[in-house]
């Protein structure tokens, strides 16, 4: 690994061994770029890269990679989550040449949350390649210059190339080899799900690092705070996938009335902190959900701050 | 077998608004199985039919039929003599029934009496379940008897996905999630390698997305 593949700044800050720091921003339920350039002034100079997410729960929100661009604009490098739901791989294919002609260096390859959950559950799901067959396809064209069908495509679009793990998902025990099934097909760093229940996570974090996955790929460790007890419940019943203990609800239900948020952040600090210590992990992933304005005093708070420039 | 759904008894209505006379014509396959379209089913949609006009003082005639199947010429063609006395036509088979029967018949009006569904069977007495999504290219026993196409949400090829959740799929809590019977059985049997390699991309071409199918089996056209 002397040479970059993307040469994006997450890419860099991770070759180079700093504790990465990404964000996350949800693009607006419209055309308001302001939105757009207003949560990214939040972020900027706090993390290293921001995902953008793709029409995430299934709601139709303004395209990915189209909010991508307004953060190039704005100084901030993102990482565009793709999902398999909307688009076949035409259309991925295509999205992704664009995307990377526009400047984007950054990819997050996801199955999708089914269209049930959303804003048009009458939809047809696409589902046409699955995640894992994504992130394949996109190593495939970078380091092949192949489109999926094998023909030749001129000027391979150089992507760091992502994926998510989810340690709270079952079959737990399963969960170590699909993660090393996503690093064969080209995963070269890894987002986990929002991580509460840290017990099952360094668990899952033993494993990784016994299977030697953690020297392959990047380990980025998912990190929300919770801004309610509300937030806190709804993701433990509501989410699928998510494992909230139910330590982290009463924890916050002890806090001082006006301080159920902070307490939500105290926990997501003394995560992070746990994370930079943490065999195999390479940094955090924070999804500061519509909540982009606290990511400045989080990322203090979490002492990531000075980001590094590389 | 084929799997199906009775239409909401008020649309059925409003589909013979305005006839007199009518036929039903049940079918002897997959429908009589499912218990939607056989011949206990056509007797009773009669039966509902003819009271709901007889309530609005539009008395319905109708006559009962049933067909051994209606996915066949040769069981159609058994209704040439009668089949235009009527002012419409119900057929209660899949989908398959009403557009052979308007084939044979340009000059009769078909209505479908069913919703067709899925490719499934019946798991339990009344409970009826999807296996077969006749994507053209089976690929069970490499799932170990389990169907990624037809029963995972998202027709996944390398699942499970995030959304898997204590044994159910993201979507509800009553629809399995099939990758996790995959990856459970794969590890109790001791085949976990079987799933380590990346699934390629499925060629869709031999489903519906390579267009309608068409079969032309020489030996049996001569």
């Amino acid at each position: 690994m002397n040479e970059f593949k993307a040469a994006s700044n997450l890419e860099k800050i991770l070759k180079a061994g700093h504790f990465a720091f990404t964000g996350e921003l949800g693009p607006p339920r419209g055309a308001a770029v302001q939105e757009v350039r207003e949560k990214a002034a939040f972020l900027k100079g706090n993390v290293d890269s921001v995902n953008i997410t793709d029409n995430q729960t299934a709601v139709v929100r303004m395209s990915s990679w189209a909010a991508c661009l307004f953060l190039i604009q704005e100084g901030v490098e993102p990482n565009f989550q793709m999902v398999c739901r909307d688009r076949n791989r035409l259309a991925l294919q295509a999205d992704i040449l664009g995307a990377y002609a526009h400047g984007i260096r950054n990819i997050l390859c996801l199955s999708g949350d089914h269209c049930q959950f959303g804003d048009h559950p009458e939809s047809k799901g696409v589902f046409d390649i699955d995640s894992m067959q994504l992130i394949s396809m996109v190593k495939k064209m970078r380091d092949d210059k192949k489109f999926l069908s094998g023909g030749d495509l001129h000027e391979a679009p150089k992507l760091f190339i992502g994926a998510a793990a989810n340690p709270f998902a079952e079959p737990y025990d399963y969960r170590p080899y699909r993660l090393a099934k996503k690093i064969e097909a080209g995963a070269d760093f890894i987002q986990t799900q929002c991580i509460y229940n840290m017990k099952r996570f360094r668990e899952f974090m033993k494993q990784a690092n016994d299977m030697g996955l953690t020297e392959k790929c990047y380990i980025l460790a998912g990190v929300t705070p919770m801004k309610s007890v509300g937030m806190a419940k709804y993701m433990k019943s509501k989410v699928p996938g998510m494992d909230v203990p139910d330590e982290t609800i009463s924890r916050l239900q002890g806090a001082k009335k006006g301080k159920v948020a902070d307490e939500g952040i105290k926990i997501a600090c003394e995560q992070i902190e746990e994370f930079k210590e943490m065999k195999g992990v390479a940094g955090v992933h924070l999804m500061a959900i519509e909540w982009e304005n606290k990511v400045p005093e989080i990322a203090e708070r979490a002492g990531v701050l000075p980001r590094p420039q590389i | 077998m084929i799997v199906a759904d009775r239409k909401p008894f008020s649309e059925l209505l409003e589909m013979v608004d305005g006839c007199n006379r009518i036929m039903i014509v049940g079918c002897k396959g997959c429908v009589t199985v499912c218990n939607v379209g056989g011949l206990k089913e056509v007797q009773i949609l009669a039966s509902a039919l003819k009271i709901a006009r007889k309530k609005t003082g539009t008395p319905l005639e109708i006559e009962e039929t049933l067909l051994e199947r209606q996915c066949d010429p040769e069981y159609i063609e058994l209704l040439k003599n009668q089949v235009n006395d009527f002012d419409a036509v119900i057929s209660m088979a899949c989908g398959v029934g009403p557009q052979f029967l308007s084939e044979a018949y340009p000059e009769q009006r078909f209505f479908p009496a069913v919703n067709t569904t899925f490719f499934g069977g019946a798991v339990r007495h009344g409970i009826w379940e999807e296996r077969c999504a006749g994507c053209g290219t089976c690929i069970i026993h490499q799932y170990d008897g389990m169907c990624p196409i037809s029963r995972c949400s998202k027709s996944l090829m390398n699942g499970p996905c995030g959304g898997s959740s204590h044994g159910a799929c993201e979507i509800s809590p009553d629809t399995d999630c099939i990758w996790d019977r995959i990856v459970r059985k794969k590890m109790e049997t001791g085949k976990v390698n079987d799933l380590i390699n990346v699934a390629p991309v499925k060629n869709w071409r031999s489903s519906w997305h390579g267009g309608p199918r068409r079969r032309v089996r020489e030996e049996l056209t001569k």
